[in-house]
C-alpha cells in the first residue's frame, strides 16, 4: 500500500493518511475485510507518531470506512452508500458555510444568496 | 488511558536554579519529547525520575508506584540512556552482556546479540575503539535488551550525524512497535521529535510551559508574520507571545484557523518546534 506524506503541504498528517486510505477503499484497491497495518506499524513505516495514525484510523472508523475488531486490528468495512453521500453533503455544507460567512461580512442578505444558489443550480438545465 | 509515568509538583532547589512544580504524565505506549534550552531542567527532572538526586519535593509515580519506595522493582523495567557514557572504556560488549545478566532479571542475551549485529558492533572489541555513534548504539542496545516498559533517553542523539540520528530514531519506533513501551525522550534536536513524538513537553527555567500532543502543536499553532500597524490591531488575548525583528512582527498563535477567521492578515506559517521554542523563550507577552 502506498501512502505519500507531505510535511510542507499544511494539511495535517493524520488527514493526509485518512484521505489516502479512503481513496484506496472507494477505488477498491483496499478490499472489504482486508486487514490494515497496525497503528504502531503504520507509524513506524510512515515515520510519524502513533497518535497521528491513531487519529487517522479513529476518524476512518467514525466515518464508516474501516472497523476496529478488538485485539485483532483494523479491517476495511463494507462501505455504505449513505456514508459516502453523507460525506459529500458535509463537503457542500462546508463550502456553503464559507459562502455564508463571506455574505455576512459584506452585509449580503439571505434572499440574494438564495437567488444566487437557484441560478447556479439551474444553470445547466 | 493508563499513565506509565506521572510527575506531580516536582520541586528541587539548587543555589542558582530551581525546578518549580514540574507536572507531567506519559500514557502507555506513547513517546513524549521533552524539550527546552540547555540548563532548563530536563536532566534534573530525569535524574529525579530515576531517583539519583536527593531531597526533592513532589510525587513521582512510575507504573503507578512511588519511585522512591519501589526503586528496585521499578528499575527492573526501565531502560536508560544518559547524555554521558557510563561504561568503563576497557570493557567489551561481551563484558556488558555478562554484567547485565547479573543485574536484570529479564536480561535477554539473544536480543542484545541481535542488536550488536544490527548495529555492526563487534562483541569482543573494547569500547575505547568505538566511535561516538557506536558508543551511543551500544548504550541503546543495552537499554533495550531487558524488555523495559519505560525508556528514559536523555539526549540520545546529541552529537550524532543526521544519518545515525535517523537510524536511532527508527530503532526506537521498531522497539515500541513490538514491545508496548513508553518513551520519555529529551532532546534539543527537535526535528527528531517532530516526526515520532506523540506528546511534546516544553520546560523553561525549571517550569513546564507547555505539554500537548505534537499534532495539536504542529497542526493548530502558527506564526503570524505582519507589520507593526497590523500587529497593533491584534487583541492581546488572541496570541501567546510575539517577537519584533528588524523587518516584521512574529506572533505565536494557538489556533491558525480561528485567527485567520478573525483577522485579515495574509501570512500565517506552520510552526516548527524550534521556532516555537525560540518564541516561547525570547518572545514578549
Amino acid at each position: 500500500m502506498e501512502i505519500i506524506i507531505s510535511n510542507s503541504s499544511g494539511v495535517p498528517i493524520y488527514e493526509q493518511i485518512k484521505e489516502q486510505i479512503k481513496v484506496k477503499i472507494v477505488s477498491n484497491e483496499l478490499k472489504e475485510n482486508e486487514l490494515l497495518p497496525s497503528i504502531r506499524t503504520l507509524a513506524k513505516d510512515l515515520y510519524c507518531s502513533v497518535i497521528t495514525t491513531k487519529n487517522a484510523y479513529e476518524e476512518l472508523v467514525k466515518e464508516g470506512y474501516i472497523k476496529n475488531v478488538p485485539s485483532k486490528g483494523f479491517y476495511v468495512a463494507k462501505i455504505n452508500k449513505d456514508v459516502a453521500l453523507e460525506e459529500q453533503l458535509n463537503k457542500i455544507e462546508e463550502l456553503m458555510d464559507k459562502a455564508v460567512t463571506i455574505a455576512k461580512m459584506n452585509n449580503i442578505n439571505k434572499k440574494t444568496l438564495n437567488e444566487m444558489l437557484t441560478i447556479l443550480y439551474e444553470e445547466d438545465k | 488511558m493508563e499513565n506509565i509515568l506521572e510527575i506531580k509538583n516536582l520541586c528541587k532547589t539548587y543555589d542558582n536554579f530551581a525546578l518549580k512544580n514540574v507536572t507531567l504524565s506519559l500514557p502507555k505506549g506513547m513517546i513524549m519529547g521533552f524539550i527546552g534550552e540547555n540548563g532548563a531542567g530536563k536532566t534534573t527532572t530525569i535524574k529525579a525520575i530515576l531517583n539519583i538526586i536527593q531531597s526533592y519535593r513532589g510525587e513521582i509515580k512510575i507504573f503507578g508506584l512511588d519511585n522512591r519506595k519501589y526503586d528496585k522493582k521499578i528499575k527492573e523495567d526501565i531502560g536508560v540512556v544518559l547524555d554521558d557514557m557510563f561504561f568503563p572504556e576497557i570493557l567489551t560488549p561481551n563484558d556488558i552482556d555478562n554484567t547485565m545478566k547479573g543485574i536484570y532479571k529479564n536480561w535477554d542475551s539473544k536480543m542484545f546479540d541481535d542488536y550488536l549485529k544490527e548495529f555492526s558492533l563487534l562483541p569482543n572489541k573494547q569500547i575505547k575503539t568505538f566511535s561516538k555513534g557506536m558508543r551511543k548504539k551500544l548504550e541503546i542496545a543495552t537499554a533495550l535488551s531487558h524488555h523495559p516498559k519505560l525508556l528514559i533517553l536523555d539526549e540520545p542523539t546529541s552529537g550524532l550525524d543526521p544519518v545515525a540520528r535517523a537510524e536511532i530514531i527508527q530503532i526506537f519506533q521498531s522497539f515500541i512497535e513490538k514491545d508496548d513501551c513508553s518513551i520519555l525522550l529529551s532532546s534539543h534536536i527537535t526535528t527528531d521529535l517532530e516526526h515520532i513524538a506523540d506528546y511534546i513537553t516544553f520546560i523553561n527555567r525549571g517550569e513546564i510551559v507547555l505539554s500537548k500532543t505534537k499534532d495539536e502543536l504542529l497542526d493548530k499553532y502558527g506564526i503570524v508574520k505582519c507589520t507593526e500597524a497590523e500587529f497593533k490591531k491584534i487583541n492581546k488575548k488572541d496570541y501567546i507571545k510575539y517577537r519584533k525583528t528588524k523587518y516584521e512582527y512574529e506572533v505565536l498563535v494557538s489556533n491558525k484557523k480561528d485567527f485567520k477567521a478573525k483577522y485579515d492578515i495574509a501570512i500565517i506559517d506552520k510552526i516548527t518546534l524550534d521556532e516555537l521554542m525560540v518564541l516561547m523563550i525570547k518572545g514578549e507577552e
